[in-house]
């Protein structure tokens, strides 16, 4: 698996990565400090494991930052050049960076959304935060793959549209944005927004919580598919854009 | 050996490269000769397979480049030295390309050296100057101890020193049996560079030979007589059937030339036959850039100007030293 090795080399060989890790790492940390660390009495014993993880979509966004930049620098630099010279099989090659970039952003999803919880645990230590439902390990653990799924996005995005700002623009409008206003759309509206891909993402780790003091249907409560119907779904749109960017990669003249 | 058969490329109605045929042979050095936009950079994309002909193709020893596999190995090349990550550094760059084609620990090490770069291996290449980044791009192409190499203008932009290192490690190269392709617009480069020519332009193939034989076919020679009694002469070698050309050279006055293969005796004793005095009697040779503007004018449709152009590169010394002056970066 040579094309992991090199990229594994190049992504570890610049800063930004770094810096995009540390930050989305410490940002869902942060914010379950934030939320959890101010709750007194009657309040605190309200806490749940939901509350903690506020900060979780923040991360996920800098991760997709992190993976569309790996591509889009290469395409900047021109070392994208250099790469298709060294493996002409373009395909394996960007395969290999997607999955560097995937298994990356999924550790830091875990660390991420464990640590939060950890935190969450130390500041509101008189609400039971324990991890005993299965709908409970799902939200934390299940950050991982759906961070790895964003990622795996986000290199599509990068690899199709070769530039920074335009790439990182879709990746941060369409979760926060487009997901959102598709609802106000007469008739349609509503089903768009719940076919829509990050909505099944997040749908995967919010069915079944206890949203404590957020009160109930914080995350949507008109859930499309079931939770790991969702996130096959939403898998479905990360594989499917991943082989329209390969497709094109392989045509179009590097 | 590299082999171009009706490589053709177009961008909508532009015509980058235009049925394109050659061949380099191995053990040499190939130059890949034409002016600014003439599709030598294309081309070259080509042949490692980053661009993808219209139509036709090119073959490394028979296979495509993309069906290579390990291609470091076997193909070596610099198109751009600017495509290197800025804040990666020299060593990190080779490291990963090591990396793709599975090749041996030490052999980044052994590239570093070659070239010259082993204090600066662990800074960044977005500081390096543009002789060190050329350095570094040289070192990538040699990485793989590949037998052919392909380099896009290595010495645009490089400061003398630089542009003796290249040219003394192309010779190097081509000493060790590679197969070398070096593209140019520095015809004077060529000359001193190259032992074969491949020559375009529009994309068009102008002529593929050895540099000897394009200079020797594209250039005539021309003797160039000055005298006092110009009107005579002229007369007198026109009664022998030789073309003649009077033309105003600057600091000079009206000067004569006599176009056709020709020698001076032979000049020299018509005028004393006939007891006309002679100022200067001499011989030129086509040097490299007259051949190149002859031989490309065709393709380029400057068929009008013809006559000043010549005249103007004749007013320039000849030979191969021609200076370089000011280029565009393609």
């Amino acid at each position: 698996m040579s094309v992991i090795t090199v990229e594994r080399i190049k992504l570890f060989s610049t800063r930004s990565p770094w810096w995009c890790m540390i930050v989305a790492a410490v940002l869902t940390v942060g914010f379950a400090a934030l939320t959890t660390g101010f709750l007194k009495g009657a309040d605190e014993q309200q806490a749940t494991i939901f509350i903690t993880q506020p900060g979780a979509q923040l991360s996920q966004m800098v991760m997709m930052v992190m993976a569309a930049l790996a591509v889009t620098t290469e395409y900047r630099f021109g070392t994208i050049r250099t790469s298709f010279q060294a493996v002409p099989q373009r395909a394996a090659l960007l395969l290999g960076k997607t999955a560097v970039v995937a298994f990356l952003s999924g550790v830091i999803g875990l660390i991420a959304s464990f640590g939060a919880w950890g935190v969450g645990s130390l500041f509101a230590s008189n609400a039971d935060l324990s991890i005993n439902t299965g709908a409970e390990w799902r939200l934390l653990a299940g950050q991982g793959l759906v961070f790895a799924i964003s990622a795996v996005i986000a290199v599509a995005v990068g690899i199709l549209i070769r530039q920074s700002a335009g790439a990182i623009a879709i990746l941060i409008l369409w979760p926060l944005l487009v997901e959102n206003l598709v609802n106000l759309i007469p008739k349609v509206g509503d089903d768009l927004a719940r076919w829509a891909p990050f909505a099944n993402g997040s749908s995967f780790l919010n069915q079944g919580q206890d949203f404590g003091l957020a009160g109930a249907g914080a995350g949507g409560s008109d859930f499309a598919l079931s939770p790991w119907w969702a996130l096959l779904y939403f898998a479905g749109w990360a594989a499917a854009l991943m082989a329209i960017a390969l497709f094109s990669a392989s045509k179009r003249d590097a | 050996m590299i082999e171009a058969t009706g490589l053709t490329k177009r961008y909508g109605a532009t015509v980058a490269v235009d049925n394109l045929s050659f061949e380099v042979k191995p053990g040499r050095v190939t130059g890949f000769l034409g002016p600014n936009g003439a599709g030598k950079s294309t081309t070259m994309r080509m042949i490692l397979g980053l661009d993808t002909p219209t139509s036709g193709q090119v073959t490394i020893d028979g296979q495509r480049y993309r069906d290579l596999h390990q291609p470091l190995t076997k193909v070596g090349a610099l198109l751009d030295a600017k495509w290197v990550h800025p804040n990666r550094s020299a060593r990190a760059h080779l490291a990963w390309m090591a990396a793709s084609n599975k090749l041996p620990k030490d052999s980044v090490d052994k590239a570093l050296e070659m070239v010259g770069l082993t204090a600066v291996a662990n800074k960044r290449a977005g500081a390096f100057s543009l002789g060190m980044s050329q350095r570094l791009g040289i070192a990538g192409a040699l990485l793989g101890d590949p037998e052919v190499l392909l380099f896009d203008e290595p010495v645009n932009g490089l400061d003398p020193e630089g542009i003796v290192w290249i040219r003394t490690f192309m010779h190097r190269l081509a000493d060790e049996g590679r197969t070398v392709l070096v593209s140019s617009h520095l015809l004077s480069e060529m000359a001193l560079t190259a032992e074969d020519l491949v020559v375009i332009g529009r994309g068009k193939l102008i002529a593929q030979s050895t540099t000897q034989e394009f200079v020797d076919r594209a250039s005539g020679t021309t003797v160039k007589v000055r005298t006092p009694q110009l009107d005579q002469l002229a007369g007198v070698l026109h009664q022998q059937q030789l073309v003649t050309r009077i033309e105003d050279v600057e600091n000079e006055g009206k000067v004569l030339f006599v176009e056709g293969d020709l020698t001076t005796d032979q000049i020299g004793e018509t005028a004393a036959a006939h007891g006309i005095v002679l100022h200067e009697l001499t011989l030129q040779r086509g040097s490299l850039e007259q051949a190149f503007m002859q031989m490309t004018g065709d393709s380029v449709e400057y068929h009008a100007h013809d006559e000043i152009a010549a005249v103007t590169q004749l007013d320039a010394p000849s030979g191969a030293e021609v200076a370089a002056g000011p280029k565009e970066d393609n």
